[in-house]
């Protein structure tokens, strides 16, 4: 077992709109060890994105954090100031996003973009940026590395791009790397491509990745332990096998039902998740889950059910797992 | 580049030939002439002025001589300044209005670009109120108010009431002038800047950890800056050819002046060349404004 590398406690993040207060992100709590691959699934909304923005200290206005600590290789980041944070964003830790088409600047060349943040964090020379940045993009699979150094943005393409801000993520050899949804803007060939680059990088630097997507196929294939969010709060967290063949929430059962498999006939319906998602400006008292839930019992509604271990790394909060006597039901109810 | 200029230049010359029609037509259109005053001449002394300055011939006739006389760069004498070609009135109001002008847009540059960016930054806080409200003042309140107000305010206490005699005389007259672009670029530039912050390259350049001097001056300010670039050609050549009311205002020997004083004279060549140096100093303004354009923002092709 590796050591605590990322513990993520109590962590809720709120967006103070003038409708009220929306809790994007709610009493979650997390860890993860180095060199591990974490994904994150839920569906829009359910505050994915807004978990990674509180690691790297990214939240915007107005959203604030609200109460929780996370605990970075030792150092709470909550408590670091904002130039601290700026030492570990894009060197610890860095990040890479949902749409290559507009994440990097349309009026920088690539090597400007990608020197700009090695010689921000490290003591190399212009020269030597240059150099590093050139061998970066060979790395991430771009060729003529050297002539697209002084290319803009708009005459790449989308997956070029990508790997360009794969390559902006892994300057600094981060111990960590935060890709939210890096596949969903490409098409499904590129994607393939940038999810095998990632993991062929993961291994090779030994770094850590989470992995945020709604992409259950994605996260099958790359990650180790997986996280199920919905509305704001994890309700099943576990390895992948727990989460996909000892599936212990209501939830995810619903969303892998909705997968289209090779065994799905040619006139088989996909079975949907019934109802709609839950209005975070108004949550429910109990399961937020509970309103949708097909198995919903009377306590669901009235409170929220406390987190079960199935396993000693399997987890998830639902009450029919839940025994009275303080035991834990098996997992085939 | 070099295709783009000349094609631009061609355009050029055509736009200024219909302007300088269209404004011969309207000039004729317009009653009176410029020996019309209360001490009318007698006739036949207004008839041997008329045949003097070719103004007995008909229009048409008057104007294609005017245009010869323009191709070899021969605007014509002024009737009412005698003694004075058009030329010499123009290039000795020129550099003066221009000084003023050139000031006060370098000014509204430097003030109006941060005041800008404060407001987007600090949106819906103090620093934005009051800069909003102030551009608001800038945009609404008319240069001879500003002017007089100043005029009547720090003229009179520091005796710096007319002239350009010292350093101290230019404060007033580039304050005057620089109040309505300053404004408007603060403007301009909120209301781009608070575009380009909600990019997605923005949350790229603060996850890279990059200060928030790099991400303001670096990733924001050079993306929002392209309306202020639209903005600034046309400005500068309406504010470098001078303000008629400033000018005015602060007894000033500049050619903005020379703009209203003709058309109230019917002094038809002087109307004609100030209309043409200015038409020709905004078309020179814009394909500057072009390459400008190019170089802040490599997408944009000519061709």
């Amino acid at each position: 077992m590796s050591k605590t590398f990322l513990e993520i406690k109590n962590e809720s993040v709120s967006f103070f709109t003038p409708a009220g207060e929306v809790k994007a992100v709610n009493d979650i709590t997390l860890t993860m060890g180095e060199g591990e691959v974490l994904g994150i699934v839920g569906e829009s909304g359910s505050g994915k994105s807004v978990t990674a923005y509180s690691l790297i200290g990214l939240i915007a206005n107005p959203g604030r954090i609200v109460s929780g600590s996370i605990s970075f290789m030792g150092n709470d980041i909550h408590l670091a100031s904002e130039k601290e944070m700026r030492k570990l964003r894009g060197n610890e830790i860095s990040m890479i996003f949902q749409d290559p088409m507009t994440s990097l600047n349309p009026l920088y060349t690539i090597g400007n973009q990608i020197c700009e943040v090695i010689t921000l964090h490290t003591n190399k020379t212009k020269k030597e940026a240059k150099e590093r940045a050139i061998s970066l993009l060979s790395e991430v699979g771009i060729n003529e590395p050297e002539r697209r150094m002084k290319q803009y943005p708009h005459e790449l393409s989308g997956g070029m791009r990508q790997r360009v801000m794969i390559a902006i993520a892994l300057a600094c050899e981060p111990k960590l790397l935060i890709a939210d949804e890096p596949t969903t803007a490409l098409d499904v060939t590129i994607q393939a491509q940038i999810l095998e680059l990632m993991s062929d990088l993961q291994k090779a630097r030994g770094m850590s990745i989470i992995l945020i997507t709604h992409d259950l196929g994605v996260v099958a294939t790359m990650c180790e332990k997986i996280a199920v969010m919905y509305a704001g709060g994890i309700v099943e967290f576990g390895t992948a096998d727990d989460v996909f063949y000892r599936t212990a929430h209501e939830y995810t059962k619903g969303l892998l039902s909705s997968v289209p498999s090779l065994h799905t006939t040619e006139h088989g319906r996909l079975k949907p998740i019934p109802g709609v998602p839950v209005d975070v400006l108004n949550l429910p008292a109990g399961c937020r889950f509970a309103p949708r839930c097909e198995s919903c019992m009377k306590i669901c509604l009235k409170e929220m059910p406390p987190i079960t271990f199935i396993s000693d790394n399997h987890y998830s909060s639902c009450w029919l797992l839940h025994h009275p006597n303080g035991q834990n039901m098996s997992t085939d109810i | 580049m070099i295709k783009y200029i000349l094609k631009r230049l061609l355009a050029a010359f055509i736009t200024l030939f219909l302007i300088s029609a269209i404004t011969f037509a309207l000039m004729k259109l317009v009653p009176g002439g410029p020996f019309l005053s209360e001490k009318a001449p007698s006739a036949s002394v207004t008839a041997a002025l008329e045949a003097k300055y070719g103004l007995d011939k008909p229009p048409l006739e008057q104007y294609i001589t005017y245009m010869k006389g323009v191709l070899k760069g021969d605007f014509g004498p002024s009737i009412k300044k005698r003694g004075r070609t058009v030329s010499d009135i123009i290039w000795a109001g020129f550099p003066v209005s221009a000084k003023i002008g050139g000031i006060a847009i370098c000014l509204a540059v430097v003030v109006g670009i941060p005041l800008g960016s404060i407001a987007a930054f600090r949106r819906g806080k103090w620093q934005d109120s009051i800069i909003l409200v102030a551009s608001t003042f800038g945009i609404s309140i008319p240069s001879f108010i500003t002017a007089s107000l100043l005029l009547v305010s720090f003229g009179i206490t520091y005796k710096l009431t007319f002239g350009l005699s010292s350093a101290a005389h230019y404060i007033m007259p580039v304050i005057s002038l620089a109040f309505l672009p300053t404004a408007y670029i603060a403007r301009l530039i909120r209301g781009s800047m608070l575009d380009v912050m909600g990019q997605d390259y923005m949350r790229t350049a603060r996850a890279k950890g990059l200060s928030a001097t790099v991400v303001l001056f670096k990733h924001a300010l050079r993306n929002s800056i392209l309306p202020v670039i639209t903005y600034l050609g046309p400005a500068l050549a309406y504010t470098l050819t001078g303000s008629f009311v400033v000018e005015r205002i602060f007894t000033i020997p500049g050619l903005g002046n020379e703009f209203v004083s003709s058309i109230i004279n019917r002094d038809y060549p002087m109307i004609m060349g100030t209309t043409l140096f200015l038409s020709t100093l905004i078309i020179m303004m814009n394909v500057l404004v072009d390459i400008i354009y190019k170089i802040v923002d490599p997408r944009i092709k000519f061709e």
